[in-house]
């Protein structure tokens, strides 16, 4: 720092205030913390190195204020959600913008199949520097059209000057449940179904018990045929003569398997004054704990950069990765493992052959199962990535350079799925085999110049350039049957062809913008920035958008007045304002068209959407105050934000008139709005040279509110029977809103719901509603068609937090990250089978042995009704709070002394132990809370369980080597 | 020299990024623009190519209207026994008005009488030698959508006054997205006797897989059975079968008349399916998971009972072999085709409508009756009752969508609920009633 010409020294500034004074990456270019007037978050590669998942994301989960990531399920490879600071959109994209180095790079789900994959886990996360995410409009307007749902920065690992300094890291270790249901055993199974069926006959008036005459007819009779074909070559009398408590078929465990986990890394860096370097290479495969689920990667980047002269220096970052991915089905498959709880536990997996059973070639089950896919089908996606960005930059004057920058994205994945001639999908058709390639290349040209100066107590930062951005998606589907023999996989050995595809999709931007950064004596501080986007995804009338934001800050401790206090270091108010887009929509949403389609061999046209030429992006206004401060030489730290996010022209699929011919037009018409708090606390408790002990907290309240829809329109949805995600006028996104379940009639064992409305005098009289007295002055009825929805629970959580613990004691250091979250419901849609009061065969969980069973008895269970529907209905019955508390990651490491290690060529060695996911702590009905369906997730359909696997629970250990 | 650079640069770079802007008109390459589609008359026979696709979506014709025929029919001779609950809830007439197979009847009937609807405003462009047969395929397809629908969603024809008693709204009109009321049942089987009259007056016989005047006749059969309009019924399926000599014929045995991947002698009017394209959804839901299917309709003893010794329709069942359930041959084979008029049913809609008018155009009733008994391997009935006849047209045509159509229409019951029970029509989905609360919603839905 020049200081000579300055008179005047601010003593402040001198204290050693690391966390303020760090470097923080922003949309082009870089800012110091304490100068920042918007709102960054901030991870560094260092806090997520090592930690045992296969994608950065779940990384970083917990680490951040205002930022929620939720895994889908625990799939490795699988969908992961991020919402910045809520969601922002009805119906489209709420993921923010992910940026590598200066490249927007792809992240749209590429599958096949409903459920998503993730291109983010093709990213080596060892390799990353630090993740910047951009809340506020004043951090993310740069970005404009884009910047709505916030933006993800990423920074690789950049090269360095001096000795070449090699890290070598080895990691082993396996993966578990996070936590497993109860079901009913057997013994449990044939006494319960029994029940079943014979209710059934007591109800129609048979008495198979002790007429005989009447067994022939009975549903005694049939259920007793049906233990006869579940329990294979078993006879379940024999076995349950044998053993009353007869365990039978634990099918959860056949779901789950012994995952293990390993990874290895090595990285180099260095360089000469003029040249640097950053290399790295790495393998890392880690099995799911679903059975057939498995997540490879390996992965190398070189970044490098010269300095060709004083004034120029180019550069390069390439990274390139392979993943391969074992997938199992979708969440709603029968073949998805954990389906597996639904076959009966009377049921063997093998017969005396050892050949498994299952629904059609060795019948024992009545739906199809995963052991079955498991041995006789493969279903691999392999994705080729390179990332690469190359760049030079000119220094023109003192203060002033010029960037350009190319980059692309290049993605290229294969989807092979072969099912054979056993398997549900290849049965009828002699083998099934699909493959499916895509490619996309996303490129990114860019030029901007930066002016930096400091003029007495004016300094300044001004940025200016353009940007070009093309993607380009090519896809194709083949897929035949008909295979000679099950070991002739590919392809060609198909006998025809079973269905095939060919498509392009394209979008573009083209941007300018700006940003002007000015700071007046080091205390008052002023943003400006601007982005001017024009897509190919807006339509004719509307294609190019304005996106400006303006940001102040105080640094109210560098005024005199303050200056000399002992308790208060730091003190910043700042405030923004500014407009961001979102054109996370489709390619093609404001053309009228027509599709291709086919019938009878012939070629065929059919109208597949309403024209709208004023199509146009989401815009969200939002506006941030926020308070920095430091306490006692800034071993207290934190940061307040209050924000609100005012999202209009919301593009919603605006249900039309059946009648029409369609069911929606695309159209800018909605509003909603984000409103909350955020708290980032940082104290370094103890900072002694033999044991320190630093924590941080961040907590994050948001509350997501539909302010407007279409026309009248209070309501879109439910738009599925089996679930009750609704967009309601007031409330939170994909609120669940349905019937509420009252429990039971003890009288008759009928499932009861409330009426929540009044009954009309004619069903008062007929009895169609009726008050049960245990259920309170409230009526109910046990007419599902009669009783009123309502909203349910949010399956958006109140808040969310992260609290993490740092403890270092000589050698050792101890890190425990605890995460959670509060207040959001989940729907266990998979509850209307498996926890149905026996009403299907499907095994039951265990709460369903507390069913009612004779008048008098209190309980929520209904009374077992064979193939009746008795409360199995989508209501509240299957709403569970999924609030929970996770210690998610925890590193225990010692580090060797020099002393140990002496003078050979090793200059650090550490081993460690790090776990994720190891404690959870929830009063959720399900698996783990931390859920939303693959096959489903979208906007609206939020918090929803379909037999969707746990996440893992992982314990590693690990050798790092520095040399 | 220095600004020369700067500016050499900034120039250079804006030349480049200049020349993107005309990358920002990406049209799509996977659809045509809406204009164009119905500019040519080639394209319009396409957009009419279009039209029988959505008329073969399965949720339509592909299977999903006749399945929900049979299970709201089912008066415990089938079961159903699948997991979804959708069609769980028709048969056992517990639907809701969120139910979606009754959404998605609406949503794909009106997105095929829409597709007809743009087709007959755009007959300008096809040639004037094409003109008529296009303009009687279109009304073809939207007369058979729109039977469907109001025998769907509203009260039969035989329940009450047809004057008053809501249908469906009746829209002619292309991409209209205004408000329409219900038509009144009445005002709805004129409108479909008008478009089919059209259609069989000027189809030829023989029209390949697509709609012919034999086709176009019996739907008018079926239009008049149902208004109970037996004269009528009797000379539509007269005209069909006069029309049908020559082109169709009855199959040479009952089983020939089943499973066929291309269109066989007594398929009048079969939605086509092929290992490409199309899917059959009768044979997804009553065939066994070991021919491809779900296995979810059982047929029950009592419907088995009702076929006399030697009777080959009575042995046209199979045993599962995964569940020991017994389920209908009829639909075996996932690429047939979805057969949905077949010849035979004309002689017994000639033979009941002869018999109830006293008359015998065409063919006596027993001589109608009997070629069919013949045909199964049954002897005559010399004078034979209309009890024998209903019988015959029951047990012939069973499990091909026409079972809840024909109790209403003859005011019997299923399940004990009676022909005009309100479970029995469907709900007018709460998807359109959110839109417009001004469509009346059927009896026994809430308000």
């Amino acid at each position: 720092m020049e200081i000579g010409a300055q008179s005047v020294i601010n003593v402040t500034l001198s204290e050693d205030v690391t966390e303020l004074s760090e470097v923080v990456v922003v949309g082009y270019g870089t800012q110091i913390k304490q100068d920042l007037t918007g709102n960054v978050a901030q991870v560094s590669g260092e806090d997520i190195e090592n930690i045992p998942v296969p994608s950065f994301e779940q990384a970083i989960q917990g680490r951040t204020a205002g930022v929620q990531i939720t895994s889908q399920n625990g799939k490795v490879g699988g969908g992961i959600n991020i919402r910045v600071r809520g969601a922002s959109s009805i119906s489209a994209s709420n993921e923010p913008l992910y940026v590598v180095d200066g490249i927007p790079i792809t992240t749209d789900n590429q599958s096949l199949t409903s459920a998503a994959t993730n291109p983010l886990s093709d990213i080596n996360f060892n390799d990353i520097a630090s993740i910047e995410i951009l809340k506020d409009a004043s951090s993310a307007a740069i970005y404009g059209s884009r910047g709505s749902n916030g933006v993800v920065l990423i920074t690789t690992k950049q090269g360095k000057a001096g000795k070449t300094q090699f890290n070598f890291n080895a990691q082993f270790g396996f993966s578990k449940p996070t936590r497993k249901r109860d079901f009913i055993n057997a013994a449990e199974y044939i006494e319960l179904f029994t029940e079943s069926a014979l209710n059934n006959d007591l109800a129609s008036g048979l008495d198979p018990l002790n007429n005989p005459e009447d067994y022939e007819k009975s549903d005694l009779g049939y259920i007793e045929s049906v233990f006869d074909y579940l329990s294979g070559h078993l006879d379940w009398r024999e076995e349950l003569a044998n053993n009353p408590n007869w365990e039978g078929t634990d099918w959860q465990e056949e779901a789950f398997q012994d995952a293990s986990v390993q990874s290895y890394d090595l990285s180099a860096r260095g360089g000469s004054d003029n040249t640097r370097f950053f290399f790295s290479g790495s393998v890392t495969d880690q099995e799911g704990i679903l059975i057939g689920n498995s997540f490879q990667r390996i992965s190398g980047r070189l970044n490098l950069d010269h300095d060709i002269s004083e004034k120029l220096t180019v550069g390069v970052n390439v990274g390139i990765s392979r993943s391969l991915n074992n997938r199992v089905t979708d969440d709603n498959a029968f073949s998805t493992p954990l389906q597996l709880i639904a076959q009966a536990p009377i049921t063997p997996v093998r017969d005396e052959e050892g050949n498994l059973y299952d629904n059609t070639v060795n019948p024992a089950m009545f739906y199809y199962p995963a052991t079955m896919e498991k041995e006789n089908s493969d279903f691999t996606t392999t994705v080729f990535r390179n990332l690469v960005n190359t760049s030079a930059t000119y220094d023109v004057v003192d203060g002033l350079s010029i960037t350009g920058e190319y980059g692309f994205d290049l993605l290229t994945q294969l989807e092979q799925r072969y099912q054979n001639s056993v398997t549900e999908a290849g049965l009828s058709v002699g083998g099934y085999g699909q493959d499916r390639w895509v490619r996309i290349f996303n490129y990114t040209s860019r030029l901007y110049a930066n002016y930096s100066k400091v003029f007495d107590v004016h300094s300044i930062d001004f940025t200016l350039g353009t940007e070009f951005q093309k993607s380009t998606r090519h896809q194709t589907l083949t897929a035949g049957q008909g295979y000679p023999l099950d070991e002739l996989k590919t392809l060609s050995s198909a006998a025809e062809v079973a269905d095939w595809s060919g498509t392009l999709n394209e979008y573009s931007f083209l941007s300018y913008f700006g940003r002007l950064n000015y700071k007046l004596q080091d205390k008052y501080l002023l943003g400006v920035s601007g982005r001017m986007d024009a897509s190919s995804r807006f339509g004719e009338n509307n294609r190019y958008g304005f996106f400006p934001a303006a940001s102040v800050g105080w640094i109210i401790s560098n005024e005199g007045f303050l200056g000399s206090s002992d308790v208060l270091s730091f003190l910043k108010l700042r405030a923004s304002y500014g407009l961001t887009g979102n054109a996370g929509i489709g390619n093609y949403d404001h053309f009228g068209t027509y599709i291709a389609a086919g019938y009878n061999g012939q070629s065929a046209l059919i109208p597949s959407q309403i024209p709208n030429p004023d199509l146009e992006w989401e815009k969200t206004a939002q506006v941030d105050v926020g308070v920095d401060f430091g306490l006692f030489g800034d071993r207290l730290s934190g940061e307040i934000d209050y924000y609100e996010k005012n999202t209009s022209d919301l593009l919603l699929g605006v249900p039309v008139l059946g009648t029409s011919g369609f069911s929606t037009q695309t159209q800018n018409i909605g509003e909603l709005k984000n409103s909350g708090v955020e708290v980032v606390l940082n104290y370094d408790l103890i900072k002694g040279s033999a044991f320190s002990w630093s924590t941080s907290l961040n907590y994050a309240a948001n509350q997501n509110k539909v302010t407007k829809l279409y026309g009248d329109t209070e309501k879109i949805g439910p738009n599925s029977s089996r679930y009750m995600n609704a967009v309601i006028v007031g409330e939170a996104i994909g609120v669940h809103y349905g019937v509420e379940y009252a429990g039971v009639n003890p009288d008759n064992g009928d499932a009861v719901f409330y009426l929540n409305r009044e009954p009309s005098e004619e069903e008062l009289n007929d009895g169609s509603a009726f008050t049960v007295a245990h259920l309170g002055d409230r009526y109910v009825t046990n007419f599902f068609n009669l009783a009123e929805s309502k909203v349910l629970g949010n399956p958006n959580p109140d808040f969310i937090y992260g609290w993490t613990n740092n403890f270092k004691f000589k050698g050792f250091d101890l890190s425990i990250l605890i995460q959670g979250q509060e207040g959001n419901k989940v729907f266990l849609g998979g509850g209307t089978f498996m926890t149905a009061n026996a009403r299907y065969e499907d095994n039951q969980t265990s709460d369903q042995l507390d069913r009612w069973q004779q008048p008098g008895d209190i309980t929520d269970v209904p009374q077992a009704r064979l193939y009746g529907n008795n409360g199995a209905q989508t209501s509240s019955r299957y709403l569970s709070d999924a609030s929970y508390i996770r210690l998610k990651t925890l590193t225990f490491g010692y580090n060797f002394p020099r002393s140990i290690l002496g003078n050979s060529f090793i200059s650090s060695a550490r081993v460690y132990f790090s776990g994720q996911n190891l404690i959870t702590i929830t009063d959720y009905d399900g698996w783990d809370p931390e859920v939303n369906t693959d096959y489903l997730a979208s906007n609206i359909f939020l918090g929803n369980d379909f037999y969707s696997a746990p996440q893992a629970k992982t314990f590693t250990f690990g050798v790092k080597l520095g040399f | 020299m220095k600004n020369v650079k700067i500016y050499s640069i900034l120039f250079l770079s804006l030349l480049i990024l200049g020349s993107c802007a005309d990358e920002l008109d990406l049209s799509p390459p996977q659809d045509i623009d809406n204009v164009f589609a119905l500019s040519t008359d080639a394209n319009v026979k396409t957009v009419l190519s279009g039209a029988y696709d959505a008329l073969s979506d399965t949720d339509l014709f592909g299977g999903n209207t006749q399945r929900n025929s049979e299970l709201l029919g089912a008066d415990d001779e089938l079961q159903f026994s699948g997991t979804f609950g959708d069609p769980s809830d028709i048969w056992r007439k517990e639907i809701t008005v969120i139910n979606g197979d009754v959404a998605d009847l609406w949503l794909d009937g009106y997105r095929t009488i829409n597709i007809t609807n743009n087709i007959l405003a755009a007959l300008d462009v096809v040639n004037e030698e094409d003109r008529s047969t296009v303009e009687a395929e279109a009304r073809f397809i939207r007369g058979m959508m729109y039977l469907e629908l109001v025998l769907f969603f509203g009260p039969s024809y035989s329940d009450g006054d047809p004057a008053t008693n809501l249908g469906v709204p009746l829209v002619t009109k292309p991409n209209d997205v205004n408000p329409v009321d219900r038509a009144t049942v009445s005002a709805v089987y004129d409108f479909v006797i008008e478009d089919l009259s059209f259609a069989a007056a000027n189809l030829p016989a023989d029209n390949g897989v697509y709609a012919n005047s034999v086709a176009a006749s019996a739907l008018l059969s079926r239009a008049y059975l149902q208004q109970g309009d037996y004269a009528s019924a009797r000379d539509a399926a007269d005209a069909a079968l006069t029309e049908a000599d020559g082109e169709y014929g009855l199959a040479g045995s009952f089983s020939e008349a089943f499973n066929n991947q291309s269109n066989g002698i007594e398929d009048v009017f079969s939605i086509q399916v092929t290992t490409q394209d199309g899917s059959n959804n009768m044979q997804l839901f009553f065939a066994s998971t070991f021919n491809g299917g779900r296995g979810d309709v059982e047929i029950l003893p009592k419907h088995l009972n009702l076929y006399e010794v030697g009777d080959e329709r009575g042995s046209f069942f199979y045993t599962d072999e995964s569940t020991g359930d017994t389920r209908t041959a009829k639909w075996t084979d996932q690429f047939a085709n979805v057969t949905f008029i077949r010849l035979a049913e004309l002689y017994l809609t000639r033979a009941e409508a002869n018999f109830r008018e006293g008359t015998a155009v065409g063919a006596t009733p027993a001589s109608d009756l009997n070629m069919i008994r013949n045909r199964a391997g049954l002897g005559d009935i010399t004078t034979p009752t209309l009890a024998d006849i209903l019988n015959e047209r029951k047990l012939e045509l069973a499990f091909e969508g026409h079972r809840i159509h024909d109790i209403k229409r003859l005011q019997g019951s299923s399940d004990g609920f009676s022909f005009s029970a309100p479970e029995l029509v469907f709900p007018i989905p709460d998807r359109e009633r959110n839109i417009n609360p001004g469509l009346q919603q059927n009896d026994g839905y809430g308000n």
